[in-house]
Parts: structure tokens; C-alpha cells; sequence
């Protein structure tokens, strides 16, 4: 198992755990229930981890697959630098967000998969990793030669024209002798 | 739209009779609840929330005795040789086992969620009713408790606690919740860890996570047990109609005695015991597999650090294309990786070339290459064979083949087979003609497979069978040192890249023009296609038999076959 990266499966499932607390969170408040407060809390915890963890880390080996229309959070998430960079953080971020969802059955589930997913960010954390952004990539050309600016003035030496009415009856006589080797060996 | 019936037409039979049964359990159960009489009390509790608890988990029930049916590769591939008499088109079916799994979890994931957010319903409201907080009646019932004469209908009866907490004690105290929690955790983390970018980079976390199934099981069988979807089971003394209005005097006045409740039976173990077991027993069977002796024939390291394995096993028979799985315990214990079977049933031995693609695979290598000349490796588990699409290809008039990259190995062995069934006269042959078309960006680790071609190649040339066997070598990855090298060596009689004589093709093959040709040459025929590559190339090409294929019986048809592991 050694080339795994954790955080891409904590990725995964933080991701689930925001949309479950979200879920929870609408359920509790629409069906105004007891201690709607939390839900209402687990809906704007929910978003906001979404909001977090929906693009993708670039992966340290291998090639990455952006979410579709990753590209702004991306943008967004990258402005926080550290913050988001680093995966104790983000380990401590989600365990202190899920507290509050163990306090009504709702947003249990919830708080339990977000938890979870902040344990599986701590290993990641640990072995080192860290969220890279995606972003595109800027083709660098390669500098044009020099050379291809100046084009040759003069047309290659040709025989004079004599000898080039011989090649069409005399084979032998028109081949040269290349000075060096044209082929590999 | 012929065409699209001749391709898709039994998959798309299949899903429809599956969703019609879903559809028919939800409504049907959906009904069961929401008209019932004896449930009237109960859904006087909690309204409709009850019925739409009630028809996702008769839906669950059927899902997941459904879902371990087709990762039991054993009894597919045993459905699959019983059905060697029959219809191709089913046999086919067979391959798409995997999709069929997804899409049954997915069904169970929906109905987890719809019959998760109606229960918490259920439970938030018999909570309310328990506190008093709605009409007298609903009180009344709620006070119903377990005694010698009354029996409960709600089931929270707690009231000593914080109102607020008493939902999430009930859930954790009683034995529906507790397991409903725990196995609804366990799907989640089976979904978030079976997502594509986890199960293409990080097998082994998808297939040691999965293994969260049997908890799953386990504790879906054990979720209903506590009986606490309530039913009225005296209604001939109770007449609710009558009765609902004088709450008060229940139990007091003759014709309103009070009513009595039972819970239903668990009846999930009906479903779901049978695939268990038979899963279980797939299970056995692949420890019986791993213990049988495995001998080394010989072991050899191809350039490109390929390693061939040949193999002897007793009892072993294969047939063209099949695979194995093998399980190495010196690397791991508990995986098992699939891989192609390069060897014909011909021969006395089975081999496998195995590619370095990730941890195991390199690290089998390494082992290998540090073996003593002519020493056995290391011990070696094999499970298998089991079939695929490649088992069709002889009853195909014609065959296309289609190999990109690795996915060359299946015909590696399809070829030879045709080769030694050649030799033999064999009269079971209906091929009358193979087109092969192998695409890779480089010759590069399949040396070995042009060695074999180059072989083939030598002995129809002997026996005068061109015509048997056209193949078209595509190197999709060619540069201009490449064109440069082919254009000094254009006069020779055999290729430079393969040293074969049919000449490479560079870049991508025009499959436009391919299926033109094949059409051409073979009118009135059914075109067996066959690819084991890229999702991307198998999109293409299986529009493209859509295409080119007729329903009419006098034209060419091509059927569509694609592998995958």
C-alpha cells in the first residue's frame, strides 16, 4: 500500500460527509425539529465543507482528474495559502466542524463521516502530503531557432549543364563520390 | 434504430425488467402502508412519512439480495458454460456484471437516503407524540405501553430525558438504529472509496474497504429484528373508525377495548440469506483455488521488464482469452489480481505475462529476477478460469480484433489457439477470417508478442494461408526519427519497427475505412468485434458497429464484445 495518498480518499469522503451534513441539516430545519438550531448550523457546515473540498489536490504521482468547473474554487481555495495547504490543518478544521452535528440525530451521520474524514486527513498530514492546486498548464514553445530567420540566398550548386544531359544516358559516370558517409554504419 | 436493437437490445431488456421491479415493490409497499387499516393509528403518529420509509427499504431488501450476485465470478462463469448451447447475446451479458453491480449499489445508496430522511421523520414525530405535543389521540396512543393488557405502538418510551436528546438515545439504544447508523457508515465509506480516481490509482484501500460489506450484512439482517413498525393486530374488537374519536374511553366501554399492536417480523434475511450464502461459498471455493499446488514450468524475464510465468497446475483447463487471478502470500495475503492468460488450451501448461503496473506487480518482479536459475517461485495462488467476451471469437464467421496497448495479451492466446486449431483440422472452427488490429504508442514491452507474430507470420507462409489472417500494426506514437528510419529502410521486404512483413501503420487506424473494408469483403456475415483497450476506443467502436451494422439478414452485422478487467 505504499503509494497511496490518503488524501485523496479523505478528499472523497469529506466531501460525502458535506453533502450528508447538508442533507441532515435541511431535513432538521424544514421539518422544524427539535434543536433546529444545530441543523441549521450543520447546513452552513455543510456547505462550506463542500465549498472546501470539492476541487481536487494535484496528485504527486500520476496524472490528476479535476471535478468539472473546479477551476474557480481552485482559484478560491489556493487564497488561503497555508491554510488550505496543509492537511493538519484542515484534519483539526474538520473535527472541530463536526462537534456540533453529534447533538442531534440528524446531523449525526454527518458529524461521524466528517470525523472520519478528518482522521484520514491526519495520516495523510502525517506522511507528508499536501494540497497542490490544479491548474492549467501554460504550453511553453520552444524558442525558434536562430537559423530559420535566414533562409539561404543562393540555390545549391548544380553541375553546369553539359553534364547534366550525361546523367540521362550515362548512370555511371553522373554518380559522385560523397566526400562522407550518408548512412548509419 | 436497428442497429441499436441488435447491439443494446438485451442489456437494455434487462434494466428495464429490473427497474420495473423496483418501481412495482415501491408502489406496491408504498400502498401497503398508506391504505392499510391496520396502520391507521400508526400513520396517525406519523402521517405519510411511514409508507415512504416502508417502500424504500421493500426496495432495499431486493437490492441487496441482488448486489453480491454479480461479483460471484465462479457461478458466472458456471452460468456462463451452461449457457455454451444457447443464444450468444446472453453470454454476452455475463461480461457486464461490474456495471450491473454499480448500478444496483447506486439504487441502494437513493433508498438508504429517502428511507434515512423519512425515518428520521418517524422519529422526531413519535417523539413530539410521546411529549404530548400534538392532538389527544396521538397522546393517547403514545401512553400505550407493554403490560399485561395494552400493548406499545410507539416505541420511544422514554420521557426522563432532555426532549432534544431523546431522538439520538432512542436511535443508539434501540437495535434498528444502532444497526442503521453503523451499516448506513459502512455504505458510505464502501461509496467514497469505490469513486474511479480511488479504484484506478489505490486499489487495495477500494478492496480492503469494500470488505465493510459483511458488517453491512450483518447488520442489515439483524436491523429489523426489533419489531418496531407497529401494526393493529386486533381489529375486529377495535373498530377504529368507531373508536379514533373516544380516546378517552378506551378500555373503559365495551365495543372500544384498547387497541393492540404487534410488530412485523424481519424479513430481510428472507432476501438476502440466499446470495450470502452463495457468496460465501465463492469465497470457499477461491481458499480451495489458493491451496491447490501451483508448479513453476518456467519462468521468464521479457525485455521490458515483462515477466512470463508458465504454469502447471492439476485439473487446470482454459479456454481462449480467459483469465485467472493470482494471489502471491509472499507479497500479500489477502489480494488477488486478475491477468490474462497468454497460453492456448493446447498446451500443457498456462502461462501469464505480467507487466510491471504498480506495487504488486513490481514487486513479484523483483522477486522473480533475484531467483536462482531453474529454482520454483515463490508459492502461488490461482484462481480461475474465467470466461470472458474472447471465448466467442471461433463461433464468429468473421472477427475483428482489436488490441491497444496491453490489452494485446487476451489474443495472444486467441491466436495461438487458431493456430494449433488450424494444424489440427479442427472442425469446430467456424472462423473463417481474422482481422487483427493491434494499436500501441511503442513496440516496447511487446517484443514478445511480435516474437509470436513473426512465428504465426513463418507458418501460414508455409502452408499457404494468407488469406486466413490479416493483421494491421498501429503505432500510435511515432515521432520523426520514426518516419526518418522508415523512410532508408522503405525498399526492404519485412518492417523495421517488428521485423514482421506486414508493414506498420503509423498514427491511429481510420476505423471508417477499416469497417468499410471488412463489409466489403464479407457481405451477408455476422462480424464478431472484439477489443480489450481504452474506454475511449471501445465508445468509438462500438458506434461504429452500430454503424456499419444491418438488420436485415442478408448484411453484414457486426456485435460488439469488449473486455475488461
Amino acid at each position: 500500500m505504499g503509494k497511496i495518498e490518503w488524501a485523496m480518499w479523505a478528499n472523497e469522503q469529506a466531501l460525502a460527509s458535506g453533502l450528508i451534513l447538508l442533507a441532515g441539516g435541511i431535513v432538521g430545519v424544514a421539518g422544524q425539529f427539535r434543536g433546529w438550531e444545530f441543523a441549521a448550523y450543520a447546513v452552513a457546515a455543510g456547505v462550506f465543507v463542500c465549498l472546501l473540498e470539492y476541487p481536487r489536490s494535484k496528485r504527486a504521482k500520476g496524472t490528476s482528474v479535476e471535478r468539472s468547473g473546479q477551476y474557480c474554487f481552485t482559484v478560491c481555495v489556493k487564497a488561503f495559502g497555508p491554510l488550505t495547504r496543509n492537511y493538519y490543518v484542515r484534519a483539526f478544521l474538520h473535527a472541530a466542524i463536526c462537534v456540533p452535528g453529534g447533538f442531534m440525530l440528524a446531523t449525526v451521520l454527518g458529524c461521524v463521516c466528517l470525523g472520519i474524514a478528518s482522521l484520514i486527513y491526519l495520516a495523510a498530514a502525517i506522511r507528508g502530503e499536501h494540497w497542490e492546486p490544479i491548474l492549467p498548464r501554460k504550453d511553453v514553445r520552444k524558442p525558434v531557432a536562430e537559423s530559420i530567420k535566414n533562409p539561404p540566398q543562393n540555390p545549391p550548386p548544380r553541375p553546369p549543364p553539359e553534364t547534366r544531359r550525361k546523367q540521362a544516358k550515362d548512370l555511371e559516370g553522373a554518380a559522385y563520390d560523397n566526400p562522407s558517409s550518408v548512412t548509419d554504419d | 434504430m436497428g442497429n441499436k436493437i441488435v447491439n443494446y437490445g438485451v442489456p437494455s431488456f434487462i434494466i428495464v425488467v429490473w427497474m420495473g421491479i423496483n418501481i412495482f415493490l415501491f408502489v406496491w409497499y408504498y400502498l401497503f402502508y398508506d391504505r392499510g387499516d391496520n396502520f391507521f393509528y400508526t400513520r396517525h403518529l406519523l402521517g405519510s412519512a411511514l409508507a415512504w420509509a416502508r417502500a424504500p427499504a421493500a426496495v432495499l431488501n431486493f437490492n441487496c439480495m441482488l448486489i453480491l450476485l454479480p461479483v460471484c465470478r465462479n457461478l458466472l462463469s458456471l452460468i456462463r458454460g451452461s449457457l455454451m448451447c444457447c443464444s450468444r447475446t446472453m453470454r454476452r451479458q455475463m461480461d457486464r456484471n461490474l456495471t450491473f453491480h454499480k448500478l444496483v449499489a447506486y439504487m441502494i445508496a437513493l433508498m438508504t437516503a429517502i428511507h434515512m430522511v423519512a425515518h428520521l421523520l418517524n422519529v422526531e414525530w413519535y417523539n413530539n407524540s410521546r411529549q404530548g405535543v400534538y392532538d389527544e389521540l396521538s397522546t393517547t396512543l403514545s401512553d400505550l405501553a407493554d403490560m399485561e393488557n395494552t400493548t406499545y405502538l410507539n416505541p420511544i418510551r422514554t420521557t426522563n430525558l432532555n426532549p432534544q436528546q431523546i431522538p439520538l438515545y432512542f436511535a443508539f439504544t434501540s437495535i434498528a438504529g444502532l444497526t442503521g447508523i453503523i451499516i448506513t457508515l459502512a455504505l458510505i465509506l464502501m461509496i467514497t472509496s469505490s469513486m474511479e480516481v480511488i479504484r484506478r490509482s489505490y486499489f487495495e484501500v477500494f478492496w480492503y474497504t469494500h470488505h465493510l460489506f459483511v458488517i453491512f450484512f450483518a447488520g442489515l439482517v439483524i436491523h429489523g429484528i426489533g419489531g418496531i413498525v407497529r401494526r393493529q393486530s386486533n381489529m375486529e374488537e377495535h373498530n377504529f373508525t368507531l373508536c379514533k374519536d373516544q380516546a378517552d374511553d378506551w378500555g373503559k366501554i365495551p365495543e372500544c377495548p384498547n387497541p393492540e399492536f404487534e410488530g412485523g417480523p424481519a424479513a430481510t434475511w428472507m432476501w438476502v440469506l440466499g446470495p450470502m450464502i452463495i457468496y460465501a461459498a465463492e469465497r470457499l471455493l477461491r481458499l480451495i483455488r489458493y491451496v491447490q499446488n501451483v508448479q513453476y514450468r518456467k519462468i521468464v524475464m521479457r525485455p521490458s521488464k515483462v515477466l512470463e510465468l508458465q504454469l502447471v497446475k492439476k485439473g487446470f483447463k482454459m479456454e481462449v482469452g480467459q483469465y485467472i487471478f493470482l494471489n502471491c502470500p509472499a507479497i500479500s495475503q489477502l489480494e488477488w489480481h486478475p491477468f490474462t492468460m497468454t497460453s492456448a488450451p493446447e498446451e500443457d501448461f498456462f502461462s501469464v505475462h505480467i507487466r510491471s503496473a504498480g506495487d504488486w506487480t513490481d514487486k513479484l518482479i523483483e522477486i522473480m529476477q533475484k531467483l536462482p536459475e531453474g529454482a520454483q517461485g515463490p508459492k502461488m495462488g490461482v484462481d480461475g478460469p474465467f470466461g470472458t467476451a474472447s471465448e466467442d471469437v471461433f463461433d464468429y464467421e468473421v472477427s475483428m480484433l482489436v488490441g491497444a496497448g496491453i490489452g494485446v495479451t487476451p489474443f495472444a492466446s486467441i491466436l495461438k489457439s487458431i493456430w494449433y486449431r488450424f494444424k489440427d483440422n479442427d472442425p469446430k472452427l467456424r472462423t473463417r477470417k481474422i482481422y487483427f488490429y493491434w494499436l500501441c504508442r511503442e513496440t516496447h514491452a511487446f517484443e514478445w508478442f511480435a516474437d509470436l507474430l513473426q512465428l504465426l507470420e513463418k507458418e501460414m507462409e508455409q502452408r499457404g494461408l494468407w488469406d486466413f489472417l490479416t493483421y494491421k500494426l498501429f503505432l500510435t506514437g511515432w515521432d520523426q526519427s520514426h518516419a526518418d528510419h522508415v523512410m532508408v529502410h522503405f525498399d526492404e521486404d519485412t518492417d523495421v519497427v517488428t521485423g514482421l512483413k506486414q508493414k506498420t501503420h503509423y498514427g491511429r487506424p481510420s476505423w471508417d475505412k477499416e469497417f468499410e473494408q471488412v463489409r466489403r469483403d464479407n457481405p451477408a456475415s455476422v462480424v464478431g468485434m472484439f477489443l480489450c483497450g481504452p474506454a475511449a476506443l471501445a465508445n468509438v467502436l462500438e458506434k461504429k458497429c452500430g454503424k456499419y451494422s444491418d438488420v436485415d439478414p442478408r448484411r453484414t452485422k457486426f456485435y460488439f464484445n469488449k473486455e475488461n478487467f
